[in-house]
């Protein structure tokens, strides 16, 4: 401490010495006011669990389904051109996971609110709706990319449609987010922002920074952790004491939601119950979207901390774009319609691919731009 | 039409690698996500997942081969009744790009284009016309003026940080804010300064201005990762496309016997960031013009102030819209004899020493960086080759410093104009101790200055 006048210790406030231990009918405000906190943190599952799945038209299942296979070819030509060493350094792919991108942003107001990510970014950005050829050009480091070449695989933004990035440091988005949604607050836009970070993010102490002051002032915002399974390498069982990430909110009174996050329906009906919570002012929710990414952290590993089986089990037994289309079919969807869909986005992926490989690097003097706005 | 499967790079570094084994034959259906080789890099096995859809082709390198090259065709895929989209055949793309496409680095050092040259000295100050009323502030009043005058123009603006609501202000820098903007404007957070900092860096990302307070600049290094991960190359990594205009301040540098976790000058290493703008005024006008600057820049700032100068009383301008430019120095004071660069309290310690020098007959000529990122190199150079003879004055570590880089300048830049090696003037390289004879010693005064000076002038 700094030698300031008084110490950094907080005044005992008489709101935490709560009555409540005396006895147990005790109908003070104080007591009140916990039982309705205690209650909340509960009550966004208890709406979840009474009616769990959104109720799509057959145009916005369509959509969703869209969607989901368009982040999933894009991801799979992404891996195709490292391979070829047309991408370079990290890229982290987001198969797998495409239903909680989908589910979620497609309750949200594009250009309204904002979203923020890590660094396996790109399905959150399909999401979106940006353009996939200036994706797959930032991806493979050219000036028409949308970062101009200069951000890469996990630094990518589009303040056009409010998304923030794109960040590579794991964790920082969520104080960043959370940033985002005071933001909203301090213009009181009526915007919520949409926080997605890891099981392995979660640990960080930043989280629990951003958390605290989320619901103090209670800030717009919706946090979602996307539980893989893995951290890099790392098991959730083996870096996390608690491993039921949705309850990681309750120490800063913050409402968590276990979702099935391979199923998008449930995945955006619980956004529905989470925005309709945040947008009436009561502050953050936790969200945990239970997901698989089939493919390796990044590019250059193995995953031999889990076994084929798993992997095999999840894509063949609970892969959201197969149910989708399931869906579709029971829906009275022809299988041509399908195909017909699948047969569009793999030409929109295609052109995306050339017109990456065929944009020219950026310009040398590049180098020097954008290192500061202002010129001094 | 047979689709091409080429050895994959698998890392960034991977050139070659071993086909170690596969996992289909030809004649094989396979769909996407089919596993349908092992591949041994240079790191580790990896398995090799099919993209398309189509039966097995021939495989065309024999499972156990070494040594394949990334790139050569390892098998074909025969596309299934739809039509492989016209699957970007990136063979010619390829070709002429090495196969491990590292940034393209050009290949002749001539062709890059020098950074673009610094401008030219312009007015280090703005004009201030004879005859201009002065004020006495302290640097205190002048800084919360600086805050106070800039929220009433922006709303945008807001500042946020421990104490500097309700309690006015650890050091009493934000006093009376609350009471003009209220509580949405000024925001006493929790004590957690990586969270806040982020905070700060998201919503100046969204359109926001804050300032963040640190209580002391020793507290930022809880918050370094958003000022230098976040803040500082967000505008560079989005290719110009998301700003973040934030300003970071709060007293840096010793203050007076509070130890060695208190007492750090932390101007050296935000200066080494591109990215940043790192400011470190002196006297009360210029912390009032250069807050003003740094609040309205597009830049996120680092605004170093000083805890032992806070209470001293300057003349600032009564101006209605007192401004500095970023990135100037100004000549404190002029002399034909030696140059002194310095900045922040160093100074205050520079005009003692230069008083008592005059009177040996050693005319001073002080420069004042007040920026250190981007440095004036030109001012500083255009007083050496007046003087001929250097010596920096910083209140910090010696090692890896202000003064290191200042000398480097005159090395690079000044060298026809030394008459004598540069000397700096720097705090003992020791953690500030506590005992008051023992960081009596270890910090810089007058007396050394002189010393130094003496020495560059021979005398």
């Amino acid at each position: 401490m700094a030698k300031s006048a008084t110490p950094r210790t907080a005044k005992p406030s008489p709101a935490s010495a709560s009555p409540a231990a005396a006895g147990a009918k005790d109908l003070s405000p104080e007591t009140v006011a916990d039982d309705e906190a205690a209650f909340a943190l509960r009550s966004l599952q208890s709406a979840l669990a009474n009616n769990t799945r959104y109720d799509a038209s057959d145009a916005e299942m369509l959509k969703f389904y869209e969607q989901m296979v368009l982040i999933r070819r894009f991801e799979e030509k992404a891996g195709q051109l490292y391979g070829l060493g047309l991408i370079g350094g990290f890229c982290h792919l987001y198969i797998g996971q495409e239903a909680v991108a989908v589910g979620l942003q497609s309750a949200l107001s594009e250009g309204h609110d904002s979203v923020i990510t890590g660094y396996r970014d790109h399905g959150h950005m399909l999401a979106y709706g940006i353009d996939p050829k200036l994706i797959m050009a930032e991806l493979t480091g050219r000036s028409a990319g949308i970062s101009r070449g200069k951000g890469g695989s996990m630094h990518m933004f589009s303040t056009e449609h409010k998304f923030f990035g794109g960040h590579g440091i794991v964790g920082a988005q969520v104080p960043l987010g959370t940033g985002l949604a005071f933001g909203h607050k301090y213009r009181g836009d009526g915007g919520v922002c949409l926080a997605y970070f890891g099981d392995g993010a979660a640990n960080q102490g930043q989280v629990y920074e951003a958390f605290n002051m989320a619901a103090l002032w209670k800030l717009p915002i919706i946090f979602v952790i996307e539980n893989n399974g893995y951290a890099m390498g790392t098991s959730v069982k083996r870096g996390s004491a608690e491993t039921h990430f949705y309850r990681r909110g309750t120490g800063f009174r913050i409402p968590g939601m276990d979702v099935n996050g391979m199923d998008v329906l449930e995945v955006r009906q619980a956004a529905e119950v989470a925005l309709a919570y945040v947008r009436a002012g009561n502050g953050p929710v936790l969200m945990e979207m239970t997901t698989y990414r089939y493919r390796g952290h990044s590019m250059s590993d193995p995953a031999k901390y889990r076994s084929r089986e798993e992997v095999q089990e999840m894509r063949d037994k609970h892969d959201a774009i197969e149910a989708a289309k399931q869906d579709l079919l029971k829906r009275g969807v022809s299988e041509d319609r399908i195909k017909e869909i699948d047969k569009r986005i793999r030409q929109i992926v295609a052109e995306a691919a050339d017109f990456a490989e065929s944009s020219a690097e950026p310009a040398l003097a590049e180098l020097y731009t954008d290192v500061l706005v202002e010129t001094y | 039409m047979a689709i091409e499967l080429k050895m994959p790079a698998l890392s960034p570094t991977m050139e070659e690698g071993t086909l170690a084994k596969w996992l289909v034959k030809p004649g094989d259906a396979v769909k996407s996500g089919d596993i349908i080789a092992e591949i041994e890099t240079d790191k580790a096995t990896m398995e090799f997942e099919a993209v398309d859809e189509g039966v097995m082709g021939a495989l065309m390198v024999a499972e156990g081969t070494e040594g394949v090259k990334v790139g050569t065709v390892i098998a074909t895929i025969q596309g299934d009744n739809e039509p492989a989209a016209p699957v970007a055949e990136p063979a010619a793309t390829a070709e002429v790009e090495p196969a491990i496409s590292h940034a393209p680095v050009p290949s002749a050092p001539a062709q890059v284009p020098s950074a673009p040259a610094a401008a030219a000295t312009s007015q280090s100050n703005p004009v201030v016309p004879a005859g201009t009323a002065m004020t006495s502030n302290t640097v205190r009043e002048a800084l919360r003026d600086a805050m106070a005058e800039e929220m009433r123009a922006d709303d945008r603006i807001f500042v946020m940080g421990e104490e500097v609501a309700e309690y006015q202000g650890a050091y009493k820098v934000t006093q009376g804010l609350l009471e003009e903007f209220g509580p949405r404007r000024v925001i006493d957070t929790p004590i957690t300064e990586y969270g806040f900092a982020g905070i700060g860096a998201g919503a100046a990302m969204g359109g926001l201005r804050p300032i963040v307070e640190f209580m002391t600049f020793n507290f930022a290094l809880q918050a370094i990762d958003h000022i230098i991960n976040s803040a500082a190359k967000t505008n560079y990594m989005s290719g110009g496309q998301m700003r973040c205009p934030i300003v970071f301040r709060g007293p840096n540098g010793a203050a007076s016997r509070v130890g060695a976790q208190h007492s750090q000058n932390f101007a050296p290493w935000y200066a080494s960031v591109p990215g940043l703008i790192v400011i470190a005024p002196y006297d009360a006008a210029d912390a009032k013009g250069l807050l003003k600057a740094a609040i309205r820049s597009e830049d996120p700032v680092i605004f170093l102030e000083n805890e032992l100068v806070y209470g001293r009383s300057f003349d600032v301008p009564q101006i209605e819209d007192w401004v500095l430019p970023i990135g100037k120095a100004r000549i404190v004071r002029p002399g034909h004899d030696v140059t002194i660069v310095t900045y922040s309290i160093g100074v205050g310690l520079a005009l003692e020493a230069a008083a008592i020098l005059a009177g040996e007959g050693i005319e001073a000529e002080i420069v004042d960086l007040r920026t250190l990122r981007p440095l004036d190199k030109a001012a500083v150079l255009e007083s050496l080759a007046r003087t001929n003879r250097m010596v920096v004055v910083e209140e910090g570590f010696p090692v890896c410093s202000i003064a290191s880089e200042i000398i480097a300048v005159a090395m690079e830049e000044g060298f026809d104009d030394l008459d004598a090696p540069v000397l700096r003037v720097c705090n003992e390289d020791v953690p500030l101790p506590y005992a008051a004879n023992l960081e009596r010693a270890a910090l810089i005064n007058a007396a050394r200055i002189i010393a130094a000076v003496k020495k560059v002038c021979y005398r």
